[in-house]
């Protein structure tokens, strides 16, 4: 018998273990399996390595990939290479942390109670909204949710979305949308944002939700409270899904007229990790408290009157309500909550600002400097956070020219052209507080170069 | 999963409360939240130089897109973030600190080197969109672990991208109903056992279909009469769990596949108890056309305080082109590659390609045993779970009293007669170091107790545990008040739920 490090069974407590069962070995106890539907043999699956040889492995596996630390990055469209603290890893490493399930038992879970308590805090004071749960599996999935919420909050079918909208996410939201029967309609862009009067055009009395993205895909600051007013004039509700680290800056959704604010919190210290694990956020105005999704963490005192913390407004959930629960999640990610939680704590109330600013300068120093090479030009005009589209030479691949560009070191921007077709050549970059103004100039430099 | 629908009543005396302060001997004071730190002008970052030239923001940016006023995050400063955290760390239980026989929720060792692995910069450092030749290494895995767990369930495809239990099952239906939509078929009902799930139901309902729901026979397991009355030219789907969530396996499971096959309708496999199988039986041989796994139960990846998990769902090949995407494929000069564009898919479930940091923990757990050992995880898992039970017999009432597989379930209502209730014997338990079991789940058992010990757990370990459950049952005999009233040691007592929903308190209205 092959030792598992694992697994502390011995022969001996096999035996002792069997013999208070009654059965006279663990074959016994899989008795009730019917014959015709044993497996035999052996699974073709991966081999067994040990500790060392699978270390070495996963480092090879891992070494096929460029990485941040050997890649300078202008690649952003959803997925962002910020600068992430070193308290946050240790934070999370901590076992008491990441080894525990759902705080069920809240009088040994007070910890993460607590800390989902602050992440829910720390979501309203960002989204200037009431009330925040304790996290969605990503962006993509929170709006999803968000329009499930408008359409059976307002009894209506419709939704209008923004086609600046995350391409993901608008496709994660036409699946939802299937699944209940719900129809999406999308808004056409202009310069980069979204033409008021278009909203006007699709907007009527079936209208569950609009949906706004800002900033935008494209980088581009969307006219929320514009779109919020023409949303209410319908009797629809607004949602918003924001990048969080915009906010340190950028005027809180919710103080421009959102019902719902969602959004990806990677920004906020999540490693990108091919896009995942990440963590959505959920935040809803006082109305909507009771159809929220997911988890939320109420304050509340012990039986001495000490403060205490509890999963709360659980008559929502599928475990108590099944078919007719506000949403199916269970498992959300709340290890990435803490992460997020931890970020904010260490950026604080200046440092959310400062690195909201050094995004936007950065980023605006890039599009000048990127505008300013011979044959490509900033394509919209419209003001934008840290991201911005340019666009390349007639005939120019961005496919192509990011195979150049990452032969010199840098992962570049993400080719537009495979999500809005109309938008062939163009590509969009992202440029973060990591990002120095000599990289900068360089990618310039190879632009030129490779064009 | 646990189900707590039982609400906590405040009716103990002021003097059991002091009683129990003097128990500890000390009277502990309250944790601050991180805003109550806060100290005007201390920070604890550190942000680059702005080394661009300066433009003045309102000039590029509209001031009424500007905010208006600062969000009132707490000043403070690195050591107040690291004690903060850590100070938190130690008031929560997790597997690291002792056993938590949570039932239904496979609560294994979480291994380190998968902690480990998941942080190297090629794995942690990527992007989803670079271009593909750069993540090659990425890819390979994503495709090796699709097959691995494809062999393991005995199905023909697997998709890695839903992120968690439920996520997966809505997935899975949502490829069911394009099935049926596609050969014309108007399907809209789910069928699921009593003892399902919550998430079996709501994930229907997100899908669009219409739940009925089938009691369980004497024995615990599907009624197969109860079924076949059930089924008919509008069922979808049969959802089951197997093991189900009492620890029992559907012996007539050829059975029940034949009723639901020749009504027309699918079978789908719900994972979560995948503990008690591997390499002994699958879901594939045994008729299921969708499963899916939880990545955060049987592959040891850690439950995170709520999450991330990870749901990649497996099906037979006539669902094949429903299969969510991008789909990762293997081309013929050896690459690997995302491909999109099947006419017939039922389109993106999440942004990206799933939860890819856990995806890589739960490759590394598979190769850390390989087939022959995540086999005798199982048997280990079942051996363990059957012992408790036998040992617990006589002290608590067992509903099913037939051999179990990796979890059991047993009833306290012996307890009520003096004035106990299972939510008590709970509390007890915290007092002793444990975590307790899953309680009030499946909700056919009257106040249930499901016990899952599964395989990284020694005798030494199980044996304490059963002592300590046989000393709680003759305390609530003995001295009922005792259990009643624990938790003693905790940093707090039963907490007051019912005012907390009442009059909710969620955020700390700071500005």
């Amino acid at each position: 018998m092959k030792l598992h490090r694992y697994i502390p069974m011995t022969p001996q407590n096999e035996a002792d273990m069997l013999a208070v069962v009654g059965a006279s070995s663990i074959e016994d106890l899989f008795k009730d399996i019917p014959a015709a539907v044993r497996y035999q043999g052996t699974l073709p699956m991966s081999e067994m390595l040990d500790e060392y040889a699978l270390t070495r492995h996963m480092g090879q596996l891992a070494g096929r990939n460029a990485d941040t630390d050997r890649y300078t990055s202008f690649l952003g469209a959803g997925i962002y290479d910020h600068h992430v603290p070193s308290v946050i890893n240790h934070v999370i490493s901590r076992s008491e942390f990441y080894t525990a399930y759902t705080p069920y038992q809240p009088e040994i879970s007070q910890g993460e109670l607590q800390a989902i308590f602050e992440f829910q805090s720390y979501i309203c004071e960002l989204t200037g909204m009431a009330v925040a749960n304790a996290s969605m599996y990503d962006g993509a999935t929170a709006l999803a949710e968000a329009a499930s919420l408008a359409a059976s909050a307002t009894g209506r079918t419709k939704i209008v979305a923004f086609s600046t909208i995350h391409p993901e996410a608008r496709a994660v939201v036409r699946s939802y949308a299937r699944g209940l029967n719900l129809e999406v309609v999308e808004v056409a862009y202009g310069d980069g944002v979204t033409d008021i009067s278009a909203l006007a055009e699709v907007l009527d009395d079936q209208t569950a939700a609009v949906l706004v993205q800002s900033p935008n895909f494209f980088g581009g600051i969307e006219g929320i409270r514009a779109a919020a007013d023409l949303a209410h004039e319908n009797g629809a509700l607004l949602v918003v899904s924001t990048n969080p680290i915009s906010l340190g800056l950028l005027e809180a959704p919710g103080k421009l007229g959102a019902d719902i604010v969602v959004g990806d919190a990677q920004p906020l210290g999540i490693s990108m990790s091919l896009g995942g694990p990440t963590c959505g956020f959920f935040a809803v105005s006082q109305a909507q408290m009771r159809r929220m999704p997911g988890r939320i963490v109420g304050q509340t005192k012990d039986r001495d009157g000490k403060r205490g913390f509890v999963l709360t407004l659980q008559t929502r959930e599928q475990h108590i309500r099944r078919d007719k629960a506000t949403s199916n999640i269970c498992s959300n990610q709340a290890l990435l909550a803490l992460s997020a939680s931890v970020y904010m704590s260490i950026m604080g109330k200046q440092g959310m600002i400062d690195v909201a600013d050094l995004n936007i300068q950065k980023a605006h120093y890039a599009a000048q400097k990127l505008s300013s090479v011979a044959g490509l030009k900033l394509t919209f005009q419209s003001p934008f956070f840290n991201e911005f589209v340019i666009t390349l030479p007639e005939g120019t691949s961005a496919a192509e020219l990011n195979l150049k560009l990452l032969e010199q070191g840098v992962i570049g921007g993400y080719d537009l052209g495979l999500s809005y077709p109309e938008l062939s050549g163009h590509m969009l970059f992202a440029v973060t507080e990591k990002r120095t103004k000599s990289e900068i100039d360089q990618l310039a430099t190879q632009l030129e170069a490779s064009l | 999963m646990t189900n707590e629908t039982v609400t906590t009543t405040n009716t103990d005396t002021p003097s059991t409360a002091t009683a129990s302060n003097e128990l500890i001997g000390a009277v502990i004071k309250e944790k601050a939240l991180i805003f109550e730190l806060s100290q005007p002008g201390r920070v604890g970052y550190s942000l680059p130089e702005c080394d661009v030239p300066r433009v003045e923001t309102s000039s590029v940016i509209p001031q009424e897109m500007l905010r208006s006023e600062a969000a009132a995050l707490p000043e403070v400063y690195e050591v107040d973030v690291i004690r903060h955290y850590t100070e938190l760390s130690r008031l929560n239980f997790g597997v690291d600190n002792g056993f938590y026989p949570l039932g239904s929720c496979t609560m294994k060792y979480n291994p380190k080197i998968n902690e480990d692995v998941a942080r190297y910069a090629g794995f942690a450092k990527i992007h989803p969109y670079q271009p593909e030749t750069s993540i090659q290494g990425a890819l390979e895995m994503l495709h090796t672990l699709q097959n691995d767990l494809a062999a393991l369930t005995g199905m023909d495809a697997v998709t890695l991208q839903p992120a968690a239990g439920a996520h997966g099952e809505w997935t899975g239906l949502m490829m069911i109903r394009a099935y049926h939509e596609k050969r014309g078929e108007h399907r809209t009902k789910v069928i699921v056992p009593d003892s399902s799930h919550g998430t079996n139901p709501a994930s229907a309902t997100v899908a669009g279909f219409q739940t009925i729901t089938i009691p369980s026979n004497e024995k615990g397991l599907v009624d197969l009469e109860a079924l076949r009355a059930a089924v008919g030219p509008d069922t979808a789907a049969l959802m089951l769990t197997n093991p189900n969530t009492l620890g029992l396996f559907e012996e007539q499971i050829t059975e029940i596949a034949q009723v639901v096959h020749e009504a027309g309708g699918l079978l789908y496999y719900d994972g979560a108890n995948s503990n008690a199988i591997m390499g002994i039986t699958r879901p594939g041989d045994m008729g299921f056309d969708v499963v899916h796994l939880n990545l955060h139960k049987t592959m040891s990846t850690p439950h995170g305080g709520g999450g991330p998990g990870a749901g990649p769902v497996g099906v037979k090949n006539k669902l094949l082109p429903f299969l969510p995407e991008p789909v990762v494929e293997k081309k013929e000069d050896g690459s690997y590659t995302l491909r999109s564009g099947s006419p017939d898919s039922i389109g993106r479930v999440k942004a990206y390609y799933g939860n890819f940091g856990i995806l890589v923990r739960a490759y590394t757990y598979i190769r850390t045993y390989g087939p022959e050992g995540l086999r005798r995880v199982s048997e280990c898992a079942v051996l363990n779970a059957n012992y408790m039970m036998h040992r617990l017999k006589d002290h608590y009432i067992m509903p099913y009293d037939n051999v179990c597989k990796h979890e059991f379930v047993m009833s306290g209502k012996g307890l009520k007669q003096y004035g106990v209730r299972t939510l008590d014997v709970a509390k007890r338990l915290l007092d002793f170091g444990y975590h307790p079991p899953t309680v009030y789940f499946p909700l056919n058992v009257e106040e249930c107790i499901m016990i899952e010990p599964t395989e990284t757990e020694s005798k030494e370990t199980l044996d304490a545990f059963i002592d300590t459950m046989i000393q709680i049952a003759n305390e609530a005999k003995e001295t009922p008040e005792l259990v009643i009233n624990a938790p003693y040691t905790t940093v707090v007592k039963r907490l007051d739920e019912a005012t907390a929903a009442r009059k909710p308190v969620l955020n700390c209205a700071c500005s």
